[in-house]
């Protein structure tokens, strides 16, 4: 089974997710912003990096360029997409998935490696999760999720949450100034999925945790998830 | 044909948390200032759009403020016309003349 990943121009985790995909067991297929043909994969990664220099909004000239269109498609149809840190961003921009990511509270890039929780594990980007707190990675600016009350009650109420900032005894970092809210998000919210379920954003980078080597494979709960159900996708067609 | 020049001024939303804002107002004891307060920190656009008329440049560049200039979730703009030259192209086709005292633009600035 094959499974893509976008190059925007900027893009800088695109070769860790391939990587992470061939642990995984699939074969990775890169796929290069300038073109909506996804080459027949079964499911896509968003990667992270600064697509198009995040010029005007991180995530924003992204969102129209030509392999978006093939993505939008993709993800109509109910094939599965995984946005990470500027993936999610290219993905809110793209509206494929709720709220928006705010300058960090802090003002400062972030990177360090935080406790994410998920929050339901009958989703198809945690179903392998242990439902235990991932110790994994952030590296960005702009992570702060902020979406109005309505729409955060909507999510919340939808299921729609799939990852929270927790604290060291795995209780959501509700508070915004808390420091295990490592960017000042609204619910303590790391990663979110549409309405449907089948396109998920998170800002931290599963795909940096995962091999022992690098210092834990926490990650490939996640992308182990995402690849186990773009196969069922596939093979349900 | 006519050609207008606008600027899109865009602003984070009223209630919208807007740190590069708090920073700003953070610096201002250090200038000894103290009686600004309320600083919000945004971007602006400057573009020039050639159409038929004002109304249609201006829708364009409304859809162009909503979809690409600002993100309507977070953000709030204000369109604003900075320009308007009128060129009377001919039949034949000659290139409207540019430049100051060109005799086929009628210019209209707005401040």
């Amino acid at each position: 089974m094959r499974i893509g990943v976008v190059t925007f121009p900027g893009s800088n985790s695109d070769v860790d997710a391939l990587n992470a995909l061939a642990v995984a067991g699939v074969e990775p297929v890169s796929l290069w912003h300038e073109s909506p043909d996804l080459h027949g994969v079964a499911g896509v990664i968003l990667p992270g990096g600064f697509a198009y220099g995040d010029y005007l909004r991180a995530g924003v000239i992204a969102r129209f360029s030509p392999v978006m269109r093939g993505v939008s498609d993709f993800a109509a149809k109910g094939g599965l997409v995984l946005g990470i840190c500027n993936g999610f961003q290219v993905l809110a921009e793209s509206r494929l998935v709720p709220g928006a990511l705010l300058r960090n509270r802090s003002l400062r890039f972030a990177s360090k490696i935080v406790a994410i929780k998920p929050q339901r594990l009958d989703s198809p980007f945690t179903h392998r999760s242990t439902g235990a707190p991932l110790h994994i990675p952030i590296a960005h600016g702009e992570g702060c999720y902020y979406a109005d009350d309505a729409t955060l009650d909507d999510i919340e109420r939808n299921g729609q949450i799939l990852w929270r900032y927790v604290r060291s005894d795995g209780t959501p970092a509700l508070d915004p100034d808390d420091p295990a809210n490592p960017n000042g998000s609204l619910r303590a919210i790391a990663g979110v999925c549409n309405t449907a379920g089948n396109v998920a954003g998170l800002m931290p980078h599963p795909e940096r945790m995962s091999e022992s080597i690098l210092g834990s494979d926490d990650g490939m709960q996640l992308i182990r998830s995402f690849v186990d159900s773009a196969k069922a996708w596939e093979t349900g067609r | 044909m006519s050609e207008f020049r606008y600027a899109v001024n865009v602003l984070p939303k009223q209630g919208i948390l807007d740190p590069q804002g708090r920073a700003v107002e953070l610096s201002l004891p250090h200038l000894n200032v103290t009686n600004v307060s309320r600083v919000r920190v945004g971007r602006r656009a400057e573009l020039t759009v050639t159409a038929g008329s004002e109304a249609e440049a201006r829708a364009l560049v409304d859809d162009l403020a909503k979809e690409l200039l600002s993100n309507p979730l977070i953000e709030a703009y204000a369109i604003e016309l900075l320009e308007a030259t009128s060129s009377a192209v001919s039949a034949g086709g000659a290139p409207p003349a540019t430049g100051s005292g060109a005799d086929s633009g009628a210019k209209v600035t707005r401040s």
